[in-house]
């Protein structure tokens, strides 16, 4: 028995591997909303986060492939099975009624969908850096001189228009309502779940859905609202005094240097 | 009690079919939903025409072969019930009720209300047995098993294979019957010789035979007139991923 025609193409080999990539992608998310939540730290935080993740250089681009990967599979498995399922039963029911399936479980495909658009518009914005003009993409300086990415503003700018943010906040609603179906059904998918512990397993779950989801709205909220506030004197359009404990050489003055220098090496 | 019944008429597997209204009048509402049908046929047989083609053979509630949607669910409104053992006292008079066969590639319509269910055969075929040897009878308790494996085993050998699992699933899978036949066997010591090849083969057969996939969103267990429990495709999937992996490293004889 081949291992691969287990995993790609028997029925329950094709659930373990929605399920082990949808861990997969769980695990992501979850990093990913850790590395975000640094936006309530001081900018330095967060840019140096950021900037360290880049001069991962050729690692970055392995973990970018490998999380595309994964994710393609997870679609591509989804649509597949979802073509299955629909040719099992050509003629359907007259008035067939559901007896206890969760409506998320029911719409599966529905949020799948939302949030696959979302990934593409997200990656657009974020990452690729393309759906904005270069004022919503500023740069800075550490503490320590290095010139970097102000991700710290950009994330603040990028939630300065409220349906963006909408956008943002009813993405992340959807993806925790796939998880909340998901991340039970990966446990029934392997097998380990049992009646022992399945009402536990749904309480846990629906605890880590409503977290997850709390975790990204507080970051847009708080973004929308002011309550975290770009630090960026360039941007914010403010002037720092030079001799200011906290930002020490950096004013604007030495961050409008570094981007010009920045700007210079790129032409 | 009078009823109005909405029934699905197809002559054979090659038609067309279409639903039909029949008003069912006279009936007690003790009668078993398969009586009320009897009721039916005979005067549409008086009329000189065709009497509603439905399967049935034990009409207690254990050998599976009734098999209706009714109203949207299998076997009609009752939990755990099968349709022979659905009264007619469930209904309101008056009603008007929807009866369709089971419907998936898997089990094609024969006739009217019948389908044919042979897939599961081939699935039992695959893996639903067990070797032992032929002849005199064991004697009782020679194999010692805890109350319970006993209990669980028990359990999923309540399946009867009338495919209400199949027919309640959004996409047809058939999942909770050869759960229920694979865990049966594997839950119990004289299952142990095949317990790899079983899983793997069962959910071979039923692959073939079009099934579609499951979910997880267990409608198959709630329309189970045995209600058997989801927990059984957990150790089917679990025990078939043991299997697949095991399978990768055993040693094989030449
Ligand atoms: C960050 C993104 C995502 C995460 C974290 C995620 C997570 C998961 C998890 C954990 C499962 C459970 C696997 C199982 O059924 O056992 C799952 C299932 C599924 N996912 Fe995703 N997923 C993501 C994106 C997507 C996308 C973009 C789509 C579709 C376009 C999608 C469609 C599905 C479908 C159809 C299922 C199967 C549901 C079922 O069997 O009822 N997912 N996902
Ligand atoms: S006729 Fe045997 S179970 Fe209904």
């Amino acid at each position: 028995m081949n291992i691969l025609h287990v995993l790609f193409k028997s029925s329950i080999g094709k659930k373990i591997t929605m399920a082990v990539t949808g861990f997969i992608l769980f695990g992501f998310v979850i990093g990913h909303l850790s590395g975000n939540l640094q936006i309530f730290a001081h900018p330095d935080k967060i840019n140096a986060y950021a900037h360290f993740l880049e001069a991962l250089g050729p690692g970055l681009w392995l973990i970018r492939l490998f999380l595309l990967a994964i994710l393609i599979i997870h679609v591509w498995l989804a649509a597949q099975l979802t073509l299955e399922n629909k040719a099992a039963r050509p003629q359907g029911y007259q008035n067939q009624i559901t007896l206890r399936a969760t409506l998320a479980s029911r719409y599966m495909r529905v949020t799948g969908v939302i949030v696959l658009v979302f990934i593409v518009y997200h990656l657009l914005h974020f990452t690729v850096r393309v759906t904005h003009g270069p004022e919503a993409y500023p740069n800075t300086v550490l503490i320590d001189g290095t010139p970097v990415r102000d991700v710290h503003s950009m994330i603040i700018l990028g939630f300065q228009n409220p349906l963006i943010s909408i956008f943002y906040i009813l993405a992340v609603g959807l993806l925790s309502w796939h998880l909340r179906h998901g991340l039970v059904s990966m446990f029934q998918s392997i097998g380990w779940q049992t009646r022992t512990w399945s009402k536990a397993l749904n309480k846990i779950v629906l605890a880590v859905c409503v977290l997850y989801f709390l975790g990204n709205a507080l970051i847009v909220g708080a973004a929308m609202s002011g309550q975290v506030r770009i630090q960026n004197p360039q941007v914010a359009g403010y002037v720092c005094r030079t001799d200011c404990e906290i930002c020490g050489l950096r004013n604007a003055a030495t961050i409008a240097e570094s981007d010009e220098a920045a700007s210079d090496n790129q032409s | 009690m009078k009823v109005t019944l909405r029934v699905w008429r197809q002559k054979d597997g090659n038609s067309q079919g279409k639903f039909e209204e029949y008003a069912a009048e006279g009936l007690n509402p003790n009668m078993s939903f398969l009586e009320m049908l009897d009721v039916v046929n005979e005067d549409l047989i008086e009329k000189g025409e065709e009497p509603i083609a439905f399967a049935y053979d034990c009409r207690e509630g254990i050998c599976g072969t009734c098999s209706c949607m009714i109203n949207g669910k299998p076997h009609g409104p009752e939990n755990g019930a099968t349709t022979c053992q659905t009264y007619m006292r469930s209904f309101k008079d008056g009603d008007v009720i929807v009866v369709e066969p089971f419907r998936a590639k898997a089990f094609p319509v024969q006739k009217d209300l019948v389908t044919d269910r042979a897939a599961f055969d081939s699935i039992m075929q695959a893996g639903g047995y067990i070797t032992s040897r032929a002849g005199s009878c064991q004697d009782a308790n020679a194999i010692p098993i805890s109350k319970e494996i006993a209990d669980l085993a028990m359990d999923a050998a309540a399946c009867i294979g009338c495919g209400a699992c199949v027919a309640a699933c959004k996409n047809s899978s058939a999942m909770l019957f050869v759960s229920a036949k694979a865990g049966q066997l594997n839950l119990l010591p004289q299952g142990q010789p095949e317990k790899d090849s079983r899983v793997v083969n069962m959910v071979s057969a039923m692959d073939e035979a079009g099934f579609g996939n499951c979910t997880n969103q267990y409608e198959c267990s709630a329309a189970c007139p045995k209600l058997i429990s989801e927990e059984f495709i957990s150790k089917m999937n679990r025990d078939y991923l043991s299997a697949s992996v095991k399978g990768l490293f055993s040693a094989k004889a030449l």
